[in-house]
């Protein structure tokens, strides 16, 4: 009865608001319209589980009923044993619903932030390399060679043995890593695109290496790296909640999902004694970070689809 | 044949030049740490003698270079140095009695003896059924089973690994106590009693790798059979089996070993995670500990061991495809 009701329900309740949208929109005529049409419903429960991700995120202090870091007198409280706190409180008498909100939120922003900027090194990088070609090419990409050789969680862990723990350093260390995956892809697109003309035009107008990137070659690798950036941003957001599980993330007082999951493992074992609701705790935070990742990989799944289906 | 050897050799060549450029980063980050070590292992309490002690034993005298030669020497002959805490230790007490000091090279081997045990059995279960499944997707391409094969994978693909460990615990551990939720490994457990203990953990790990290697295998078998020998095959009239058996097996080899690779290489890094779940005494809960800790030398240690299996495991899916593939041993 209780997987029902905890697993399927929600399940069911978010696949039928998926459709709803998805029937929605595709009653809107023309172009916008039809995007929609064509879409498969695991693309529209993508969707869907991501915007409302994107909302409660954004929405979390107003959604969640105490303060992030609010301590109450009653610690350690089992979920519907004080109806003040739904989920029960913390060790250390935080809400577990609040710190559940806020830690999604933190979590999510702080993937998205480390994300933009491995983009942001990693893209510049890449296409530098692939408009000046020639030795800087070559130092940048046996540099990249190097940091790959090393799987990125073992990397990650040495890099902060050395700078320390803190979360400003983690968002740093993933970011550097994970540029090295973007320059890579940077590079691939941009060689394709500066062999065309109108990048040879461009060069003969006497354009400047800043405007042949963000002009011409931006414009052009855009829907390629978009998708990327999906598939980046959920490896990125794995990685950030694998760390802080380990202790070695995000720092507390900031609430986030992978601690969460850690400090609360503790209670699984009460499922002996039959109290499903108690053991399922630590699943709730993991459960949140599942379901994202796969919205998100359905939704690229979808969009590279449609990408290489324009290209056809 | 001699080509084919040179090939090898070369790609021996690059591998070894890899690993000395890693042990070179890895050894670097130790240069990396701010301030002076034996100051920052002692912390605040320090006494004149104990940081003169460990800056003595740490070779503080000499230059960065000849300590970089003198560690890799040491690791070629499995001496990685005393972890950062032992020579605390040791420096505010002395040596005690007739203990020998503890290296990091004999906490090292029992705990990669385990993990390799770990990583074996998941290994062991995953390979032949991830291949099976895959192969049976790529088959019957677009059926029922395909799309709910794709759909599961991916959603297992997209969990953390510490997801899929707490359901397993949750339902085989702590509702129905079938197997135990921590797994403790000793040195005389029987081969048995052993594996009982690794269930959990391996079956994690099979859990998450299988996913990743049976959607490789698909795609690979999805490719090799849109070829165009293969629908001549097809047209001439060879019976299915034959087709897969004579004409498709052998030219998937190339691309399965590249799978099972990549894979393999994989679970090292997803091996860390699950050993902290399940407490699993292998070098990934050594590893996550010492970087709480800040203890250089196991860190490195265990950082190298990391790097070297997955340079090694590329390395052996690289030359298994060349060996595999007569293509490949002439380049251009």
């Amino acid at each position: 009865m209780g997987f029902l009701t905890y697993v399927v329900l929600p399940l069911a309740v978010l696949t039928g608001l998926a459709w709803t949208a998805r029937a929605g929109f595709r009653s809107i005529a023309g172009p916008f319209g039809a995007v929609f049409r064509a879409m498969p419903l695991t693309a529209a429960f993508g969707l869907t589980v991501v915007t409302l991700y994107v909302l409660a995120a954004l929405a979390a202090p107003v959604i969640a009923p105490y303060g992030e870091s609010q301590v109450f007198d009653e610690f350690n409280l089992f979920p519907g044993e004080n109806p003040d706190f739904l989920l029960g409180t913390d060790q250390l008498g935080r809400d577990l619903l609040t710190r559940l909100l806020y830690g999604g939120r933190n979590t999510i922003g702080i993937a998205f932030v480390t994300t933009a900027l491995a983009f942001l090194i990693g893209a510049t990088f890449g296409f530098i390399a692939a408009v000046l070609g020639g030795w800087l090419d070559q130092v940048v990409s046996r540099t990249v060679d190097v940091l790959m050789a090393i799987p990125q969680l073992i990397f990650a862990l040495l890099l902060l043995t050395i700078f320390g723990q803190s979360t400003i350093n983690m968002i740093l260390v993933i970011a550097v890593l994970d540029s090295t995956r973007v320059f890579r892809l940077a590079r691939a697109v941009g060689g394709n695109i500066v062999v065309m003309d109108y990048i040879e035009a461009a060069k003969l107008r006497g354009e400047g290496l800043g405007y042949l990137i963000f002009k011409e070659i931006l414009p052009n690798a855009a829907a390629p790296l978009l998708a990327e950036f999906g598939l980046r941003f959920c490896f990125v957001f794995l990685l950030i909640a694998a760390l802080s599980f380990l202790g070695i993330g995000i720092q507390p007082p900031l609430a986030d999902w992978g601690t969460m999951v850690r400090e609360l493992s503790i209670y699984i074992g009460y499922a002996e004694y039959g109290d499903w609701q108690a053991a399922s705790l630590p699943l709730l935070p993991a459960a949140a970070i599942a379901l994202l990742t796969v919205a998100i990989n359905f939704t690229v799944d979808w969009m590279l689809d449609r990408y290489s289906g324009l290209k056809d | 044949m001699s080509g084919l050897a040179r090939m090898i050799g070369q790609r021996l060549a690059l591998g070894a030049f890899t690993l000395l450029i890693v042990s070179m980063v890895i050894f670097a980050a130790i240069e990396a740490l701010p301030g002076d070590f034996a100051q920052a292992i002692l912390g605040q309490g320090a006494t004149p003698e104990a940081v003169a002690s460990i800056r003595e034993s740490l070779g503080m005298d000499r230059s960065p270079v000849e300590r970089y030669f003198a560690w890799l020497g040491g690791v070629f002959t499995g001496d990685f140095g005393v972890s950062f805490s032992q020579l605390s230790f040791q420096s505010q007490y002395g040596r005690t009695g007739e203990r020998d000091i503890v290296t990091v090279a004999d906490q090292l081997a029992p705990r990669f003896a385990n993990t390799i045990f770990l990583a074996a059995t998941a290994a062991a279960v995953a390979v032949p059924l991830s291949l099976a499944l895959g192969i049976l997707a790529a088959l019957y391409r677009g059926s029922i089973f395909d799309r709910a094969a794709n759909v599961g994978t991916l959603t297992s693909i997209s969990s953390p690994e510490f997801f899929v460990a707490y359901i397993l615990i949750l339902f085989l551990a702590a509702a129905n106590p079938i197997f135990p939720s921590i797994s403790k490994i000793h040195a005389d457990l029987d081969f048995w009693e052993r594996l009982y203990r690794t269930v959990l953990p391996a079956l994690t790990l099979t859990l998450v790798v299988t996913a990743h290697m049976m959607r490789m295998t698909r795609v690979a078998i999805i490719n090799l059979m849109a070829s165009q020998y293969i629908e001549m095959a097809r047209l001439k009239g060879v019976p299915r089996w034959r087709v897969i058996v004579r004409h498709a097996l052998p030219n998937a080899l190339a691309p399965i070993i590249n799978v099972i690779a990549l894979n393999l290489a994989y679970l090292i890094t997803g091996v860390v995670v699950v050993e902290v779940v399940f407490v699993y005494p292998g070098i990934g809960q050594m590893f996550v500990d010492a970087v709480k800790l800040r203890d250089m030398p196991t860190v490195q240690a265990c950082c190298l061991v990391f790097a070297g299996a997955y340079i090694l495991l590329n390395l052996l899916a690289d030359v298994m495809s060349v060996l595999t593939n007569p293509r490949l041993r002439h380049p251009k």
